[in-house]
């Protein structure tokens, strides 16, 4: 309909109106004395491809391209600065300096045992906070009890930084490994326990009202609806706090340790091997994003049916 | 079908009241008013009235999921104090198990029995046929339209062979055609199994259309307003929406929803 053609409209709407609403509707006669409603321009060039559109997908050729461009661009960027000699190689060593300090820590073992040692820290701790946190997380989420019991603590301890306890762990537990798998199970545990009670608040009224008119008890309710329920949200905060995990065996390592991917960093620091510190870069980088993948594929497989 | 012996429903003036967010004081908000209402065994009842006139709050108590302020319901003679099994409840959003398939959405009441595993299955197998999904029993929720994961709820209950199935707006999200295919099949089903049934719609022309007695309820607070039996013929089929028997008690029950809402 054109703006024209509304003021033709008005006569007899008005009448219906008026005879429907009675007293009290508005006056719609009104309308013809209005200005006419501005229109936005169309913009003409709508059919060239919409990158910047709110919501769309882009083609798949242009996805991959932006992928691939996203990755490479700061690898090219590395490989022209180091190239270009404007950067003492020993802030910024060359790509094929970076490759060959790697393959000499392979050769000699060091990177294997510190992966090890770094990866099973990560295994200790990132379990433990898992096993204590779920089970936490779905009490919180399900239990009115739980939740106030346990949201104003976590809420609260969840804001201290959890390297500030580095000291204090080390006077506890000492310099070994309990003091690490600890400053793993402090960094994850509460913002697992309250992404996982999220999580399982968000089970359906309906569905819990219905297994209970099916006669499930409090216990079936946990165990049939609410855990297959939450499962697949559960591991997406896995996933999300494993990141931090593994940025926290790190930050341990750095500080007091006698092996360990964040030890070589720092004992590299010493000896200014920049190269050295940029290969173990790579391979934090490379172990993390291993880690992502495995926890994603775990949940895509867990929660096909919510696809 | 065997094992359905009553079904017969009383509410004796039931009362729920609500708190209310209110800072100063204990305010309550009463959502039903000394509701006295009897569903004989094997009865078709509806329920329908203007929103606010706490349908929906009736259903959940007589499922107990909430428990009255005061009075009392009983089913065939014994108090509801929680929900069970007996007491079987299909909602308006069909509440499946997104990650069970058909028939181990119909078959969970049964899992909580014990009962062998062959049993189920052949009881699993008899209500998916009754409900026309044997086709779809190993697919997903997801992949069902919306009158195929109604039927699955509906068969869902029904498997616990409830003495009464309570249904909440079971087709108020269903488009016209879907929903008037799913009223046959939902009276073919009750007159199949014998079951009690007090279903809550807006639906006034559903409501006349499939109970044998329609209970409208008035709003602020809920009360039952009037009680009109429908005296159609048993045999029902969509035609009888056209004939002027149908639309007469359609319309009268339409004024009584109408009278029944007051605007606040």
């Amino acid at each position: 309909m054109t703006v024209g053609s509304a003021a033709s409209v008005t006569g007899p709407t008005a009448a219906t109106a008026a005879g429907v609403a009675g007293a009290g509707g508005v006056e719609r006669s009104g309308r013809a004395g209005w200005p006419e409603l501005p229109r936005r321009r169309v913009p003409k060039r709508a059919r060239a491809p919409r990158v910047f559109a709110i919501g769309q997908e882009l083609p798949p050729g242009l996805r991959w391209t932006v992928r691939a461009l996203s990755v490479l661009s700061p690898l090219a960027a590395w490989f022209a600065l180091a190239a270009s000699g404007w950067v003492d190689p020993t802030f910024l060593p060359s790509p094929a300096a970076v490759w060959s300090a790697g393959m000499e820590m392979v050769r000699s073992g060091d990177l294997l045992t510190d992966t090890a040692a770094s990866v099973r820290r990560v295994a200790f701790g990132f379990g433990l906070a898992v096993a204590i946190s779920v089970p936490l997380g779905i009490a919180m989420g399900s239990l009115g009890v739980g939740r106030a019991a346990f949201e104003p603590v976590i809420g609260l301890l969840r804001y201290l930084p959890a390297s500030a306890f580095i000291p204090l762990l080390i006077m506890w537990l000492g310099l070994g490994e309990p003091s690490k798998i600890a400053l793993l199970v402090i960094g994850v545990v509460f913002f697992n326990t309250l992404m996982t009670a999220d999580v399982v608040r968000l089970v359906p009224r309906d569905l819990l009202d219905v297994s209970s008119t099916l006669g499930a008890t409090q216990w079936e309710l946990l165990r049939k609806v609410i855990v297959p329920h939450s499962l697949p949200g559960i591991i997406d905060a896995m996933r999300v706090n494993a990141a931090a995990a593994w940025n926290f065996v790190v930050v341990a390592e750095l500080i007091a340790a006698t092996s360990g991917l964040g030890y070589r960093i720092a004992r590299a620091q010493r000896f200014l091997q920049t190269d050295r510190i940029f290969a173990v870069l790579v391979v934090i980088g490379l172990i993390g994003l291993a880690l992502d993948v495995g926890l994603r594929l775990l949940r895509d497989s867990v929660g096909r049916w919510a696809a | 079908m065997g094992g359905v012996t009553g079904g017969g429903l009383e509410l004796r003036g039931v009362v729920k009241d609500f708190p209310t967010r209110r800072r100063s004081g204990r305010a309550t908000r009463r959502a039903l008013d000394r509701i006295d209402l009897v569903v004989a065994p094997g009865e078709f009842a509806c329920l329908v009235g203007a929103s606010g006139s706490g349908k929906s709050t009736l259903l959940s108590l007589v499922a107990g999921l909430i428990r009255p302020t005061a009075g009392e319901i009983l089913l065939d003679g014994a108090p509801v104090t929680r929900p069970g099994p007996e007491r079987g409840l299909v909602c308006q959003t069909g509440a499946l198990y997104p990650w069970r398939t058909v028939e181990r959405n119909v078959g969970f009441g049964l899992e909580l029995l014990p009962l062998p595993r062959a049993e189920r299955a052949r009881r699993v197998a008899w209500y998916l046929e009754e409900v026309g999904l044997t086709d779809q029993r190993r697919s997903l929720p997801r992949q069902l339209s919306g009158g195929q994961r109604q039927r699955v709820a509906i068969a869902r209950a029904l498997a616990c062979e409830p003495e009464v199935v309570l249904l909440d707006e079971p087709f108020g999200a269903l488009d016209v055609q879907t929903k008037e295919d799913m009223q046959v099949f939902l009276r073919q089903v009750w007159q199949d199994t014998g079951t009690t049934v007090l279903m809550v719609t807006h639906d006034v022309e559903e409501a006349v259309f499939l109970g044998q007695r329609v209970v409208v309820l008035a709003n602020d607070p809920g009360r039952v307003a009037a009680e009109i039996t429908v005296g159609l013929p048993a045999e029902r089929g969509l035609e009888t929406k056209r004939t002027a028997e149908f639309r007469a008690l359609r319309s009268q029950v339409e004024d009584l929803v109408r009278a029944g809402q007051r605007v606040g």
